[in-house]
């Protein structure tokens, strides 16, 4: 008992760090392509030049943060077998494939390439150097494909049938398409896009502010960076907005746990805020709006919306009698940061965006001061919504058809699993400190320049 | 064929590829601070392998990923056996990866040490631990009917398995100081590879034979025809290697250093084969291509996959190591 409810810990722990680093990977490999390609394409001189500077300058970001999510994602695929081996024995058959093919398909693309770019400066053509930073963000963007494939079928089983005391695949076309993988993927490169943005909002405030020889690049890359950010904003809103009106079919324990929605109801108000009592499986106290959960759902003020009770008793019905309901105040506040920490990064991509666009980032410092602040909202985006995603799968851990406590390795002692939670929590901490302190030392010593005198020469 | 042959093949392929490229990795990183204390000599050596160790790991990532696919019982039994073994090697292996990206931002002196110092850890526990698990699946674990391990991490530690470890971290080294002596221009530093790859060498060697002398008296792997002949043929290859090492005929040695390492990783599967993991406890309870594996539907699609994607990554890999085949001199820092 005591070795499963470690392992669930050291699972979590070691996935929220792994996915510190995992969304910036997939953005800034994106950014900095992006970057590279204005240096090779570009035909004024000095921008050239400033580009290059600046694919040097957050590509240095990147490979630091690269580092870090490589050697935590190893850590992930050891796990399932180390910690959950029960669980690859049941899943194996399916859950195996994506991840093999991720390595087969992505690491290998992503690893092989980065190591050219970073390397080949001097040996490959521009070009092609650029080329390869681009199949680095091919790939990193495929590996997310494929281990949310995985994931997606933890969340919404398809594809398989139960056969020899297993779930064994029998349609992987079904299992790519996933209806769950479509949402799940979007929202996860969007918001890779957007911690992205939200960092290089920050780093540009903080050069513009303190940096007077870096001043003029980094009001370009304010510019740049406040669509880039606005743009995966958008999308997280979007995807996110869609995969919920999906959830009310894939999974509506999930999405009315989210809500806090205990009571089937016809229509369903929105709680703001909610005094939850899981004890006593209802609310003992809440704000509602009258009819916005349903409208969020269909489109239309009306629309019945299960409540968390009446899918516990179906469940009881499907699968014998327990609790099936996940950690609801978990849920409910954390589906409630995300959001909020999204509302506040579109609202800081809007006006970063306008300042910078109408050229009034030098009357309004105060708001370059502010933005290095928000460096944390992406990352409390993000790890909320992880919560949500996999505590609201919760007691299952492939829902339907697998439990959680039947997972776990039978050979492992408590003991075993606290070495290693300690282990892996103390590492990953002085790791953390260390790269965040290379970081910041590279930001604040390189100077990136750009000879505005010359700009249209 | 059965495609449970074909994907114990693979894995095999994957393990060969796996053991001969992160075999110099290894041993590159194990031998680094003693070759040199000077910083930028120790610049030059890890950048003999900076472009290709990330990809090269993956090889091992790959092989673990397809043992889930292909085999899941076995991943399952081998990964939850290996618990504490692995957070072992999974501590050396974070080290080793985020040292050698950030010793290069690392300024003082003191701090590129300590990265140095990781880099070796980092690169000598994971050679020794493979070395372990080899020789622990060969002579066999104490797998129970439920295909659960029942023994605990000292079980896993022999006078057998250590030697195994021995085996490995001498081989890897002095592959590793066999692959310096091609990759690097200082004529200088590949003298004191050399005489470091020589004790390497001796020490492989005497480690390799007792191994083998200790595998034929503890296993069942010379009753394989072609297991036999194969680790025959590993540890000649070895010897070979090590002569033509010592009168300095770089390629010769690297090569037949490499097909030492082949050999071996095959003659152990040979050996194994049809089992994957072998049960003291019970033979009956053996993990085998049979018991352990995915479907035939799961089996099927993972092959043409990999019978498509392999190459393609060959052919990349390849060209990668195209564009660095000139060799590293000290000081070649980047223009940028």
């Amino acid at each position: 008992m005591e070795a499963l409810l470690l392992s669930r810990w050291q699972f979590a722990i070691t996935t929220i760090y792994h996915f510190l680093f995992v969304p910036l990977t997939l953005g800034l490999s994106i950014w900095v392509a992006l970057l590279e390609t204005c240096s090779v394409t570009t035909k004024r001189p000095h921008w050239r030049d400033t580009s290059r500077q600046l694919v040097r300058f957050f590509g240095t970001l990147f490979l630091i943060n690269f580092a870090l999510g490589v050697v935590t994602g190893i850590v992930q695929e050891f796990h399932f077998g180390m910690n959950w081996s029960e669980y690859a024995r049941f899943m194996g058959d399916i859950f195996g494939a994506p991840l093999a093919l991720e390595a087969l398909t992505a690491f290998f693309l992503e690893s092989t390439f980065l190591g050219i770019w970073m390397f080949g400066w001097d040996k490959l053509s521009p070009k092609l150097h650029c080329a390869c930073i681009w199949i680095v963000a091919l790939g990193s963007n495929l590996s997310a494909f494929w281990i949310l494939v995985a994931n997606s079928f933890m969340q919404h089983p398809v594809g398989y049938v139960i056969r020899n005391g297993r779930a064994e695949m029998d349609n992987f076309f079904a299992l790519v398409t996933n209806p769950y993988v479509v949402g799940e993927y979007s929202h996860a490169l969007c918001a890779g896009l957007s911690t992205t943005g939200i960092l290089i909002l920050a780093v540009s405030a903080w050069k513009y502010l303190h940096d007077e020889a870096s001043r003029a690049a980094f009001a370009t890359t304010l510019k740049a960076g406040a669509i880039f950010l606005a743009v995966g904003v958008l999308g997280v809103m979007g995807s996110g907005h869609m995969h919920t009106q999906y959830l009310a079919q894939a999974n509506p324990m999930k999405l009315s746990s989210m809500e806090a929605l205990w009571e089937t109801e016809d229509p369903a108000p929105f709680a703001i805020v909610a005094d939850i009592n899981q004890a006593a499986q209802k609310n003992d106290f809440e704000i509602t709006v009258p009819g916005v959960f349903s409208f969020m759902l269909y489109n239309k003020p009306t629309g019945e919306v299960k409540g968390i009770n009446a899918v516990n008793r179906e469940y009881e019905q499907k699968y014998g009698g327990g609790d099936y309901r996940p950690d609801v105040c978990g849920l409910f506040w954390t589906f409630r940061i995300m959001v909020a920490s999204g509302g506040l990064m579109l609202l800081a991509a809007l006006i970063t965006g306008f300042l910078a666009w109408t050229n009034r980032l030098k009357l309004f410092p105060i708001w370059l001061k502010v933005l290095p602040f928000l460096l944390p909202l992406p990352f409390l985006a993000n790890t909320s919504g992880w919560f949500v995603a996999e505590a609201g799968r919760q007691p299952w851990i492939v829902v339907g058809l697998q439990k959680t406590a039947a997972a776990v390795s039978p050979n492992l002692t408590g003991l075993d699993v606290w070495v290693t939670l300690i282990g892996f929590t103390l590492i990953y901490l002085v790791l953390i400190v260390i790269a965040l302190r290379l970081a910041c030392r590279h930001i604040r010593q390189t100077t990136v320049t750009y000879d505005l005198e010359g700009r249209d020469a | 064929m059965d495609y449970t042959v074909i994907w114990f093949i693979l894995i095999v392929v994957l393990f060969t590829g796996f053991f001969f490229l992160e075999g110099f990795d290894y041993g590159v990183g194990t031998l680094m601070p003693f070759i040199s204390k000077r910083d930028d000599e120790r610049t030059a050596i890890i950048r003999t392998i900076g472009p290709v160790w990330d990809g090269n790991e993956v090889w091992m990532i790959t092989a673990g990923g397809a043992l889930f696919a292909a085999f899941p019982h076995v991943y399952a039994t081998m990964f939850s056996a290996f618990y504490l073994a692995l957070f072992l090697m999974l501590v050396a292996l974070i080290l080793r990866g985020v040292a050698f990206e950030f010793r290069a931002h690392t300024p003082c002196a003191c701090g590129r040490q300590a990265w140095d110092a990781a880099i070796c850890f980092g690169s000598a526990v994971p050679a020794f631990l493979w070395g372990v698990a080899v020789t622990d699946l060969l002579a066999g674990l104490p797998i129970g009917a439920n295909m659960a391990y029942q023994g605990t991490f000292f079980d896993l530690l022999t006078p057998y398995s250590v030697l195994g470890g021995l085996t490995f971290l001498f081989v890897f080294g002095y592959h590793g100081a066999a692959f310096l002596t091609l990759r690097l221009k200082d004529a200088g530093l590949i003298l004191r590879v050399q005489s470091l790859g020589l004790r390497m060498a001796a020490c492989g060697t005497f480690a390799f034979v007792l191994w083998a002398v200790y595998t034929y008296q503890a296993t069942t792997l010379f009753q394989s025809p072609l297991a036999a002949v194969l680790l025959a043929g590993a540890g000649l290859f070895f010897v070979m290697s090590g002569l033509s090492f010592s009168i300095a005929k770089g390629k010769a040695s690297f090569m037949l250093t490499s097909l030492s390492i082949v050999c071996t990783t095959v003659a152990v599967f040979a050996g194994l084969f049809p089992r994957l993991m072998v049960s003291s406890l019970n033979p009956a309870w053996s993990l085998t291509i049979a018991n352990a594996s995915s479907s035939p539907y799961t089996l099927s699609i993972m092959t043409v996959a990999a019978l498509v994607l392999v190459p393609i990554v060959l052919i990349y890999q390849g060209w990668c190591w195209y564009i660095f085949r000139k060799r590293v001199g000290i000081g070649d820092e980047e223009k940028h």
